[in-house]
Formats: C-alpha cells, sequence, structure tokens
C-alpha cells in the first residue's frame, strides 16, 4: 500500500476550520446573536415573575444565570452540525482524509467561541441585574467558561447523533440535558459558594475536569456518531 | 449504469466507505479499505447528488475551504479550473445565486483540483448543458490520461468512445 504523505499540517487544518466558521459566523451574525439574546431575555423575565427585590433574586441568581446559560447553550446546538450534513460538507470532511474528529473539534470549538463565549463576557451584567454582587463575577464567568465549554463539547456528541433525525431537537434536549447535570451543578454550586465567601477550588476543579475530559474524549464520540448519522 | 432504484449511489457509496458494505470487502491497492480509510481517502475524491457547496460562501471560497483540507491550491489555479468549465465569472459569487448547472461545475472543479488519484462520481452530469458535458468529459479524459481512475454512475454513458471506459449495468 502506497502511504500518501499528508501534505497538511493538522494545525493548518485546525486554522481552515477555524477560518472557514469565522467567515460564515459574520454571514450569519442573526444565529450568533440568537443565544446570546435568549440568555438575556430569559434571566430578565425572573425579576418579572419573582419579585424586582435584589435580596430575593439573590439567592437564585446562580442557578438562574446556569440554567439559562445551559438552555442557551442547548438551542445554539441545533445548528452546530446541521446545516453543514444537509450541503453535504460534513461528508466531503469525512472523506478527506484528515482526522474526522479534529475536524469537528475544531468546528466545535469555534462554534463555542461564537455561542459560549459571549454569554461568559455578558455573565456578570446579567448576575449584576440579579442582585450578585460584582466579586463574584470572576467566579461566575469562570465557571461559565469552562461549564460552556463542556456543554458544546457533550451537545456536540448529541447533536451528532441526532443530526440525521428530522426535528431531532427535541430529541437533542432528552439526549443532552440529563449530561449536562453535573455540569449545571458544579457550575451553580461554585457561583453560590463565591457569594457566601467561601472557597470555590472544588467545584471549578471538577468542572476543568469535566472539560478535559470531555476534550479528550468527545471528538471521538462526535466522530463515531458522525459517520453513523451519515451513513 | 442502471435504472432509477437499482442501487448505483448505494454502491457507490459503499465503495467510498460511507456505507459499511453488509458482505463482501472492498479493496485498495490490496488492502481492505476499512482498515486503511485515511490513506485510502486521501486518494479519493467523491461527487455525491449534493454538491456540497455553502449558499453563503462564494464559489471560490466553496473551492478554497475543501480543497485547502487536503493540499495548497493557489487562487490561479482554481481560477483556471472554473474558466476550464466555464463559470470563472461566477468565482464571486456567493453559491446559492448560482445555478444548478454552474453549482454542478463548481462541485466537479473541486474533485479535480483535489489531487486525488480515484475520483468516484454519482451522476456527474445532472443539470449539465452539452458544452459542460463536453467539458467534464475532457476533465475525465485527462484524468484517465495521466493515471487516474474513475468509477462514475450515469444514465448516459460518458467518455463513450474511451478505450479504457468499461461498462457495468446493475439489475
Amino acid at each position: 500500500m502506497v502511504e500518501v504523505p499528508r501534505e497538511r499540517g493538522l494545525l493548518q487544518i485546525v486554522g481552515l476550520i477555524l477560518a472557514r466558521e469565522l467567515r460564515l459566523a459574520v454571514r450569519h451574525w442573526d444565529q450568533i446573536a440568537q443565544p446570546l439574546i435568549f440568555f438575556v431575555v430569559v434571566t430578565t423575565l425572573f425579576p418579572l415573575a419573582i419579585s424586582p427585590s435584589l435580596s430575593e433574586l439573590r439567592n437564585i441568581a446562580p442557578g438562574v444565570v446556569w440554567v439559562a446559560a445551559m438552555l442557551a447553550s442547548l438551542l445554539s446546538l441545533e445548528s452546530l452540525f446541521r446545516p453543514d450534513v444537509e450541503d453535504g460538507v460534513i461528508e466531503q470532511w469525512a472523506l478527506s482524509g484528515q482526522p474526522l474528529p479534529l475536524l469537528l473539534l475544531s468546528k466545535t470549538v469555534t462554534h463555542w467561541l461564537f455561542a459560549g463565549l459571549p454569554l461568559v463576557i455578558m455573565a456578570p451584567v446579567v448576575g449584576t441585574a440579579l442582585g450578585l454582587p460584582m466579586s463574584v463575577w470572576p467566579v461566575l464567568a469562570g465557571s461559565l467558561a469552562l461549564g460552556t465549554g463542556c456543554l458544546s463539547l457533550l451537545g456536540g456528541i448529541g447533536a451528532a447523533l441526532t443530526v440525521a433525525v428530522r426535528r431531532g431537537s427535541v430529541l437533542l434536549a432528552l439526549l443532552v440535558l440529563p449530561l449536562e447535570m453535573p455540569v449545571l451543578i458544579f457550575g451553580a454550586r461554585a457561583v453560590d459558594l463565591a457569594m457566601h465567601g467561601e472557597a470555590v477550588a472544588g467545584p471549578l476543579n471538577l468542572l476543568a475536569a469535566v472539560l478535559l475530559l470531555c476534550l479528550a474524549l468527545a471528538p471521538f464520540a462526535m466522530s463515531a456518531a458522525m459517520r453513523i448519522s451519515i451513513e | 449504469m442502471g435504472r432509477n432504484g437499482v442501487g448505483k449511489t448505494s454502491l457507490l457509496r459503499c465503495v467510498a466507505g460511507l456505507i459499511e458494505p453488509e458482505s463482501g470487502e472492498i479493496t485498495w491497492q490490496g488492502a481492505e479499505v476499512r482498515l486503511v480509510r485515511d490513506t485510502f481517502h486521501r486518494h479519493l475524491a467523491y461527487l455525491g447528488h449534493i454538491n456540497a457547496l455553502k449558499p453563503d460562501l462564494t464559489a471560490l471560497e466553496n473551492l478554497h475551504f475543501s480543497v485547502q483540507l487536503r493540499r495548497q491550491v493557489e487562487r490561479a489555479e482554481m481560477m483556471e479550473m472554473l474558466g476550464s468549465l466555464q463559470v470563472a465569472h461566477c468565482a464571486d459569487l456567493p453559491a446559492r445565486s448560482l445555478s444548478a448547472g454552474q453549482k454542478r461545475r463548481v462541485a466537479i472543479a473541486r474533485v479535480v483540483l483535489s489531487g486525488a488519484s480515484l475520483w468516484i462520481l454519482d451522476e456527474p452530469i445532472t443539470n449539465l448543458d452539452t458544452r459542460g458535458i463536453e467539458s467534464i468529459e475532457a476533465c475525465m479524459a485527462a484524468h484517465l490520461q495521466v493515471g487516474g481512475s474513475i468509477l462514475t454512475a450515469a444514465h448516459q454513458s460518458l467518455l463513450a468512445q474511451h478505450p479504457q471506459v468499461r461498462t457495468l449495468e446493475l439489475q
């Protein structure tokens, strides 16, 4: 068997996917803004529904911000792979001779940059509106940065599995939400602990561990799921 | 060749490694394809029913992002290929604004530029006019000339006069 040299380095491939996604995102900025707007609107509903009193809102704020971030992340998952599968692009990726796990990981990382990172940046503002003290900002943003990364990777597995299913969004939510519960628990707990001035290293370390585990394993799960979906 | 629904596409997808064969084995240069998948795929360019073009990217960007996955390609080379398929004027138009035939030509340009030795083409001349079919046949003949192989499913015979063409009729 003649071995064909891999002409493209893996970093070049990652750069290419990032450049492609960036260009598509600029032309589809409305899709990028959607999860962020959802996040802001949902968190704004709580003061209206419960009480405008900051002391009351403060107690539920970590949970509210985290649940809203989780649902916003879920909302954006539908568009993670589906357009590219429908256009036949992922099929070409699967036949490109390049490692599909790396291609899908690059795509998921870019997805996080557009869907997860804006939530991390916006979260302190939203948290403040719900009465979270400024001292909690770093923990809130840090826990969301780690957590939304986990959500994107876990969600990516679900998205790859359900991409061939018509109207698979409900199935996607049913598949992904139970997997994401530990992330929600650790994330909201870290913010809660920070609010009460206690040590937050425990849940943050656990979130970081989950993120590393997802980074190591999710690309292979996504790739296997994707190969089944495009059959 | 074969009638609609006889399994031409399934056969091609099976050979390309998109579907696992239920029985038998597919080999490439003596090795079973599923064991040397990435190596085999670096030799392979596949054109399915779908053109694999992003509607929001221009024809040139589509070519760039798909061909660069395999090899370094310059703008001039892509423009030359689009020119030989009579779609050079569409290079900077978003793929969504191209006609079905123009999209097919851009997709074929991708296959030719890929540098692969085996082309698997599923109904390559769909939506193409006579001139388009001639251009595709010229590309195919040139590919055979340099020692490449092509496996194609078609309703009408392509390169009918070519001595190396073998036709398999699926029943």
